[in-house]
């Protein structure tokens, strides 16, 4: 195990570093910061002495031996526009942004969960086909259009529901959460809801072609040939064996939410990381930009790692595989 | 007659509402703004928005009045007592928020911050060299040489509490190179009408008013806060549901929307930027099937391209007809404009093809067009609309359209035929901006916008010669005549002033739109 766990933190330190190697070749091509620092008055010695200064003359590789070398010190240096420590930035933001995607995930497991087991159920019903239906509109609106939507009917037309921030929000010293106010709670609904829609329809999905899969095997007749009642067959027996599937893809699916959490963010003025970072390439703030690159990757390689170790301790014959042939690639 | 015309213009962008004064009672402003202020410290970035948030807080010595002329603010008076010095009387039983009191030293260590080497804003106050103190609220500013334009420098240069940047570590601006944060980043300390309450980027940023204000306040709020939308159409939803009671960004395409909605009030004008054509004068063109030379250089053709552009079409089209056209490269309320430069060559669609037949080009010929999308108002629409005419007189203009953050690189490096630009003349507010900055030749410090390799000695000459004269009598006329030279040459292809548009409810009474295009909620007003 914990061969298997050191291999897997050397894995996320390449996966880390390939990521920002990759992105400071791409900063070549984003444009050029002293352009956005400087206004119109400046001179041409101003800028030739600011880009000097940042470093920018020197080539990409260097650029990025110079972050990582910051960056195992815990520096990532403080942001071209807004002159803050970048670490910070980041890391004030998290908390907003993890708030917003694990709602979304509870939302889509709520009702992702029963919608999927209805329309395996009652495949024909009204109810089913209307689900269906709506599951397609849910994969394929685009969530901008989804949330502008939402904010015109509930906060516009009805004016239940704040149409963008966070409301207020309770500083933990360590956090700050949106939680435990009441505002904070509202402002959460018409965002999450727009983050979730996409996952809802998946797990439905999802859960409706496993159920449909598991209602065929063996043990649900004979399940239901010991006249168990419905309701026992569907949520007790034939629920629990779709559930495996679900979990995974649900905890993978946190890591891409956090990443693509940004458009939600921009239309709601949501203040988490994706709003950050779509701020840092409009200004070109490589530090922002290089900084988050590495978190996100760092969140994915660790969401990915949890599974991974979560099937070894559920799973025993991984665990036999790993010992012997040296686990299982990402 | 020409100042006349310049102060009535001016008068006309002011727009006051109703005047009607009402009781003083708590008034919170709510501002929706289309981004966030980078920092609340006024020397960190280049950003003429966060500047003018920060003016709520800070302020300079001297400040813009309804017309956009100098009046007196923490300097009382000033007088030249040498070409190159200047002595200003400062404003005595002035208060900076934490109650330390505004003397000399304050105005001098404001001054060497800002043009410290490590400044983003070291650009702003070209001229300063040195300053004195005389006595506690006298000081003296040497300048490198006679500078006619120091008070139009000195509206942006806030001043700072000497004590509270020694006692917080913060006499030097930030230095990003450094990664080290400053103090005066997430603190404001300023003598201005409001105080900095709380920040959060992204979020919120609460200003509560300052009750030992030094001037007698025409405003009656009490709190603003300010609130970044990035997203217009939330903006939008925001406004009309009432969660903001202003911005200063109200989208274009929204505005019918927006005028139809009960309680709230469009309020349009037009800025002081002023949109041109920028053209490449090199010995070749970037990208065009003439291969051997540059036909930008003749001014047949840079007349073809102009007459070719049908301005109305494009004010209608693009712009919604809300720009004011013009064949200016400034805005009228700006010293050096004159009345006859407004006047555009006219739309002919014929006499362009017939111009660049003289020229050597019957069938026309192809060059790059780069834009940008977010640098000016409906810039891609400018853009596109452009290209469609050029293309009714045979220039085949290849449209590269991009970020701004992605196309001002190769502005830079003078990788177009055609680009766009946009100057405002801010902060000074003065022709001068516009000469050295962009239409004088790349030489010293000069023409730091010259991307195309333009140019004219003569303009260069009056532009030099009027860095340097104090009498704005011979000033103004010496930036007029360059800018009819460029203008005679045809240099450029001037557009428009680009159009700006704030929107309010209708609890907002009072609210003054100056061609800055900043808000002063000094003199905002709330029933």
């Amino acid at each position: 195990m914990l061969a298997f766990i050191l291999r897997r933190i050397a894995n996320a330190a390449v996966v880390m570093l390939t990521v920002a190697l990759i992105a400071f070749i791409i900063f070549r091509f984003i444009g050029d910061p002293v352009e956005m620092m400087l206004n119109e008055q400046a001179t041409q010695m101003q800028r030739d002495a600011l880009r000097e200064r940042l470093g920018l003359n020197s080539s990409a590789v260097m650029q990025f031996a110079k972050f990582v070398t910051n960056a195992v010190q815990g520096d990532f240096g403080i942001s071209y526009r807004n002159q803050q420590d970048v670490f910070t930035l980041i890391m004030e933001r998290f908390p907003a942004t993890l708030e917003l995607v694990l709602v979304a995930t509870i939302l889509s497991l709520a009702l992702g969960i029963p919608f999927g087991v209805i329309t395996a159920i009652h495949r024909n019903s009204m109810l089913a086909q209307g689900l269906q239906f709506l599951s397609i509109v849910g994969i394929s609106l685009p969530s901008f259009a989804l949330g502008i939507l939402l904010i015109l009917v509930f906060s516009v037309q009805l004016g239940l529901l704040p149409g963008f921030g966070r409301g207020e929000v309770v500083d933990l010293g360590f956090w700050e959460t949106g939680l435990l106010t009441t505002s904070g709670l509202k402002a959460l609904i018409l965002p999450s809801i727009t983050l979730a829609l996409f996952q809802i329809t998946l797990v439905m999905r999802l859960v409706r072609a496993e159920m449909l899969e598991t209602l065929r095997t063996d043990f649900i007749k004979f399940a239901r040939a010991r006249g168990l009642p419905n309701r026992i067959v569907h949520f007790r027996h034939a629920l629990r064996n779709c559930l495996m599937p679900v979990i995974t893809v649900t905890g993978m699916q946190i890591g891409n939410l956090i990443a693509f959490a940004l458009i939600t963010e921009t239309v709601f003025q949501w203040p988490g990381m994706g709003l950050l970072f779509i701020q840092a390439v409009t200004f070109v703030d490589i530090p922002v930009m290089a900084a988050y690159l590495v978190i996100v990757s760092f969140i994915f390689v660790a969401l990915n790692t949890v599974v991974d170790m979560l099937y070894v301790v559920i799973d025993p014959r991984l665990r036999t595989q790993s010992t012997a042939g040296g686990g299982h690639g990402a | 007659m020409n100042s006349l015309n310049r102060m009535l213009t001016a008068t006309a962008a002011i727009l006051i509402l109703s005047t009607a004064a009402t009781s003083v009672s708590a008034q919170t402003l709510k501002w929706g703004a289309a981004r966030d202020i980078d920092s609340v410290d006024p020397y960190a970035f280049g950003s003429t928005f966060t500047l003018a948030f920060l003016n709520h807080v800070y302020e300079g010595l001297v400040r813009y009045d309804e017309n956009l002329k100098i009046q007196p603010a923490l300097a009382e008076s000033w007088a030249i007592v040498q070409p190159t010095v200047w002595r200003f009387k400062l404003r005595k039983g002035v208060k900076f928020q934490n109650g330390n009191d505004f003397t000399a030293d304050d105005v001098i260590a404001s001054l060497k911050r800002i043009s410290h080497d490590t400044s983003p804003l070291k650009g702003n106050l070209p001229a300063y060299k040195n300053a004195t103190k005389i006595d506690d609220h006298t000081v003296d500013l040497e300048l490198n040489s006679a500078y006619p334009l120091l008070l139009n420098d000195l509206t942006n240069v806030f001043i700072f509490d000497k004590e509270w940047l020694v006692a917080n570590n913060s006499e030097l601006p930030t230095d990003v190179a450094k990664g080290v944060e400053g103090y005066a980043t997430h603190n404001a300390n300023g003598t201005g009408p409001f105080k900095l309450e709380s920040r959060r980027a992204d979020a919120k940023t609460v200003l509560v008013v300052n009750p030992n204000w030094w001037d007698k306040p025409k405003h009656n709020l009490t709190r603003i806060e300010f609130t970044p939308i990035a997203s217009a159409p939330t903006r939008v939803a925001a406004l009309i549901s009432g969660d903001i009671g202003f911005t200063e960004s109200a989208p274009l395409q929204d505005l019918q929307r927006l005028q139809s909605a009960p309680d709230v009030k469009v309020r349009l004008s037009t800025e002081l930027r002023t949109v041109f054509f920028a053209l490449n004068f090199k010995d070749k063109l970037v990208e065009s099937d003439v291969k051997d030379k540059n036909p930008l250089r003749d001014k047949r053709v840079r007349q073809a391209l102009y007459q070719g552009l049908a301005m109305d079409q494009m004010q209608k089209r693009a712009l919604r007809g809300l720009s004011r056209n013009t064949g200016a490269m400034i805005a009228p309320v700006i010293p050096g404009y004159t009345p006859d430069m407004d006047e555009r060559l006219p739309f002919d669609a014929d006499k362009a093809k017939k111009l660049l037949a003289d020229a050597g080009y019957p069938n026309g010929f192809s060059l790059s067009l780069v834009c940008s999308t977010d640098s000016y108002v409906n810039e891609e629409e400018i853009c596109q609309s452009a290209a469609a005419m050029w293309a009714r007189i045979g220039v085949k203009a290849n449209l590269n359209s991009g970020p701004r953050s992605i196309q001002n690189p190769k502005r830079v490096k003078g990788e177009f035929d055609i680009t766009t630009l946009g100057w405002a003349n801010e902060p000074m507010i003065d022709a001068y901006s516009i000469l050295v900055q962009v239409m004088h030749s790349k030489t010293g410090s000069a023409g730091v916008f010259n991307w195309g390799n333009w140019g004219n000695a003569r303009i260069d000459e009056l532009t030099d010669r009027s860095a340097n004269e104090l009498d704005p009598e011979k000033r103004i006329p010496m930036m007029s005549e360059a800018l009819k030279i460029a203008r005679d040459d045809i240099m450029f292809l001037p557009l428009h002033q680009q159009p700006m548009a704030w929107a309010t409810r209708a609890d907002v009474s009072d609210v003054v739109q100056l061609s800055d295009n900043k808000p002063r909620h000094w003199l905002t007003r709330m029933k």
